[in-house]
């Protein structure tokens, strides 16, 4: 039989092994403790996956490729191969081309249809099946205020792709939901001066306005940004999405006595509303002893690519361009037309953006964790992603930074070259009181999934 | 006065392309029995014959000159039309009208996709229900569709009108209206083009010994066959000739919406509409209805009128097609007996 006696020395030796062995897996946990507050699938491995939710068939299906390419191109860059494209010129250096707080970038993607309830189940399907800690993309905004709201529901961030409408970061804003794209107000702001300068103080201006909710929040941005300017609103007329043939709303404009027609449409139904306008001969009429003139206060290079002809000359607003001459521009546009072969759109832009805006916070936040990156992204100040000195504001999550004006190409290049940049309009000028618009962003609670 | 002409003309036009769709259906619902739901994409193919056609005359010789670089530092292709530098102004004179000229490739590949559509897979569905047969075209739609975006994009792709009839004609003084009522020449242009197409068709059936063997055999096939003649054969010309009629409509339309691979869906369902309206089976109907849901959708349209009837444009299609099949079951001119078993 063995006798246990407790000595002083052996006491002392066991208590110093027993704090060194408690403690030892505080010392490999360090910098992990979020990990602990667990919000839907935050990354266990050695690998963070990424939802990409772009529009892949359906009317947009062009733009979504070209988001597509981009995040991939993101994703290349932040595992630390190609050339870097902005990470160099981010004004923020907490990304080191090394994958995000050391897991590698993985990504899985999903094919929106250009239509809301598709967008919602394939995000849904990226989130529940494939364990996606982020979804990001799309091309229109029906789809990105049903993507945020499944977002929010499910405690998963949803970095915007091409969403124009004032909603998306107004009534129908969320906590999970950020938009580094601008909006239909900021275009209302920055294009009301130069048509006013090009066209004149007494104009009469008809509306044919996609009747959803961008198309809504587009015509009311515009006609208050004309009828600041002392111009007269003639008719408001709403049209159905994708009819094709707008011949017979266009033709009541000939005898309305308008002066001007904005037209507040999009994607296919902008190009075939141009084209049709223009075959109409509206640009080539005179009323009221004026040249009649056509805006299209939104509109891409890919929309100028399908108007062909009809575009040059038309005034309307931009996110981007890649003819900017900025430092994060050239770098962008050099790595995606290197690797492409093509240059980027500016909803390959917002997408390239959201990407490494989304993987920043994250590194500046120390973890996954849902609502810790959520703060690191409210509030965020930056510059070198191609739009100039750029603010996440906190009370809506929309971005503010300059914002272009640009107008159809008389003489262009190629196809690359239809649109001029006219005019760059400040962040300052575009910047509001984000009271205006409503809405509530929700609770930051994380959830599991 | 004006507006009223003006909604006319613009419903003529697009009833015309309604009556090309709708003259095609009934033609293949009237000879083979068959709901062929891959119709509109006949209308699309044509519609990229077009767009090929332009393709294949801009086509470019690339030479690199090293001398430029593009944005991103590779050096600047130049690029040269094959047909431009071959042909001088001839070569620019045929890439203006690339859209008219590209009829001619339209209609022999449109005759042969649609034979090779009637042979190599609808025929297996003439004895099987509608439904079935609706399904199978619908895939076959589908799957055309799929195929003519990975080749071309789902991006509209513009394709202008000759520069000679890209402007507006003055309608008001042909008509002795005075000013006015301008409207653009190439939608003219279209309406005339369908009418002639219509008339042709209608002559082919009425007036050549083929087209009556045809019309017989929609009416009593097995006697016709009973007759010795080769009736499925020349059902199977029918439906090539319906294909052509779909595939030149769409050429021609692409001036008026720039195309892209689901132009034709957006016809099809008002195309089924219309057929429906006029009478399942009849091609006078058919055409009948065709400008006239154009002519009443297009009304629909005016301020005055939704001012009235808030949102009726979109609905009236719907709306006419609801009274006339309360009022007559069989549409505007049906015949007893098709699809009424």
């Amino acid at each position: 039989m063995s006798s246990f006696i407790v000595t002083r020395r052996g006491l002392l030796r066991t208590g110093a092994l027993s704090g060194l062995a408690l403690a030892a897996p505080m010392h490999f946990v360090r910098g992990a403790y979020a990990e602990d507050k667990m919000s839907c699938n935050v990354p266990t491995g050695d690998t963070v996956t990424f939802g990409f939710n772009v529009p892949l068939s359906g009317p947009y299906a062009d733009e979504g490729q070209d988001e597509l390419k981009a995040y991939k191109l993101a994703v290349k860059h932040l595992n630390g191969e190609g050339d870097g494209g902005m990470l160099p010129t981010f004004s923020s250096k907490a990304l080191k081309g090394n994958g995000i707080l050391g897991k590698k970038v993985a990504f899985v993607s999903g094919d929106t249809q250009t239509k809301a309830d598709a967008a919602r189940d394939s995000a849904k399907r990226m989130v529940e099946k494939d364990g996606a800690v982020v979804i990001t993309g799309g091309s229109s905004s029906a789809e990105a205020v049903a993507v945020q709201s499944l977002c929010q529901d499910l405690g998963v961030i949803f970095m915007t792709g091409l969403t124009h409408s004032n909603d998306t970061t107004g009534k129908d804003k969320k906590r999970y939901g950020f938009r580094h794209f601008f909006n239909a107000y900021m275009s209302g702001i920055g294009l009301g001066p130069v048509i006013g300068e090009a066209y004149g103080a007494d104009r009469k201006a008809y509306h044919l306005t996609a009747d959803y909710t961008w198309g809504w929040t587009q015509e009311e941005s515009m006609k208050a940004a004309t009828e600041k300017l002392g111009w007269q609103t003639v008719k408001t007329v709403r049209t159905p999405l994708g009819i094709g043939d707008y011949s017979q709303y266009i033709t009541p404009v000939l005898n309305s006595g308008a002066d001007v027609l904005i037209l507040n449409h999009y994607g296919k139904d902008m190009i075939n509303s141009l084209t049709q306008a223009v075959q109409f001969g509206l640009r080539d009429k005179q009323v009221n002893g004026k040249q009649f003139e056509i805006v299209v206060p939104l509109f891409s290079e890919l929309m100028a690519q399908g108007a062909g002809e009809a575009i040059k000359g038309i005034y309307g607003t931009a996110n981007w361009d890649w003819k900017l001459t900025d430092p994060g521009t050239k770098a962008f546009t050099q790595s995606f037309g290197k690797e492409y072969g093509t240059p980027p759109s500016q909803a390959a832009h917002t997408c390239y953006v959201q990407a490494l805006l989304y993987a920043d916070a994250c590194e500046r936040a120390g973890t996954f964790y849902a609502p810790e990156v959520i703060k690191a992204l409210e509030g965020f100040d930056f510059d070198g992603l191609g739009n100039g000195p750029t603010l996440y504001r906190a009370e809506d999550h929309q971005c503010f930074k300059d914002i272009l004006v640009v107008q159809g190409k008389e003489a262009p290049k190629d196809k690359f070259d239809l649109l001029e940049v006219r005019k760059i309009i400040p962040a300052k000028d575009v910047t509001y009181d984000a009271k205006i618009f409503g809405g509530d962003l929700g609770p930051a609670d994380a959830k599991t999934c | 006065m004006d507006a009223i002409l003006l909604q006319i003309l613009n419903g003529l036009d697009k009833g015309g392309a309604y009556a090309l769709i709708a003259l095609g259906l009934t033609l293949v619902f009237g000879t083979l029995g068959v709901v062929n739901f891959a119709h509109g994409a006949l209308f699309m193919m044509g519609a990229f014959c077009a767009v090929a056609f332009n393709k294949l005359l801009t086509l470019q010789s690339v030479t690199i000159d090293p001398s430029q670089t593009t944005p991103w530092g590779s050096p600047m292709e130049v690029r040269q039309p094959y047909v431009e530098a071959w042909l001088g102004e001839s070569g620019k004179f045929l890439v203006d009208y690339s859209v008219p000229a590209s009829i001619l490739l339209a209609i022999p590949v449109m005759l042969i996709v649609g034979i090779a559509m009637e042979r190599g897979l609808i025929r297996h569905f003439y004895k099987r229900p509608h439904s079935e047969q609706i399904l199978v075209t619908f895939g076959l739609a589908i799957v055309i569709q799929e195929i003519i975006k990975h080749y071309f994009g789902a991006n509209p792709i513009p394709q202008p009108a000759p520069a000679a009839f890209r402007g507006t004609a003055a309608v008001g003084e042909m008509i002795g209206l005075g000013q006015g009522l301008p409207y653009p020449w190439w939608r003219l242009i279209y309406l005339a083009f369908s009418l002639s197409i219509i008339g042709a068709v209608f002559a082919f059936l009425r007036f050549t010994t083929y087209g009556m063997v045809v019309r017989a055999g929609m009416r009593d096939r097995e006697t016709v066959g009973l007759l010795g003649i080769n009736i499925e054969r020349r059902f199977t010309v029918v439906f090539g000739i319906a294909a052509v009629v779909a595939g030149v409509a769409g050429v021609m339309y692409t001036p008026i919406l720039p195309p892209d691979y689901h132009i034709g869906m957006e016809f099809l369902v008002l195309s089924f509409v219309v057929v429906v309206v006029g009478g399942m089976g009849s091609l006078g109907g058919a055409v009948l209805a065709g400008f006239l849901l154009g002519i009443l959708q297009s009304f629909a349209s005016m301020n005055e009128v939704k001012a009235i009837i808030p949102g009726i444009d979109q609905i009236i299609i719907y709306l006419v097609a609801v009274v006339v099949l309360l009022t007559l079951p069989r549409g505007l001119m049906g015949r007893a007996g098709v699809m009424e078993e």
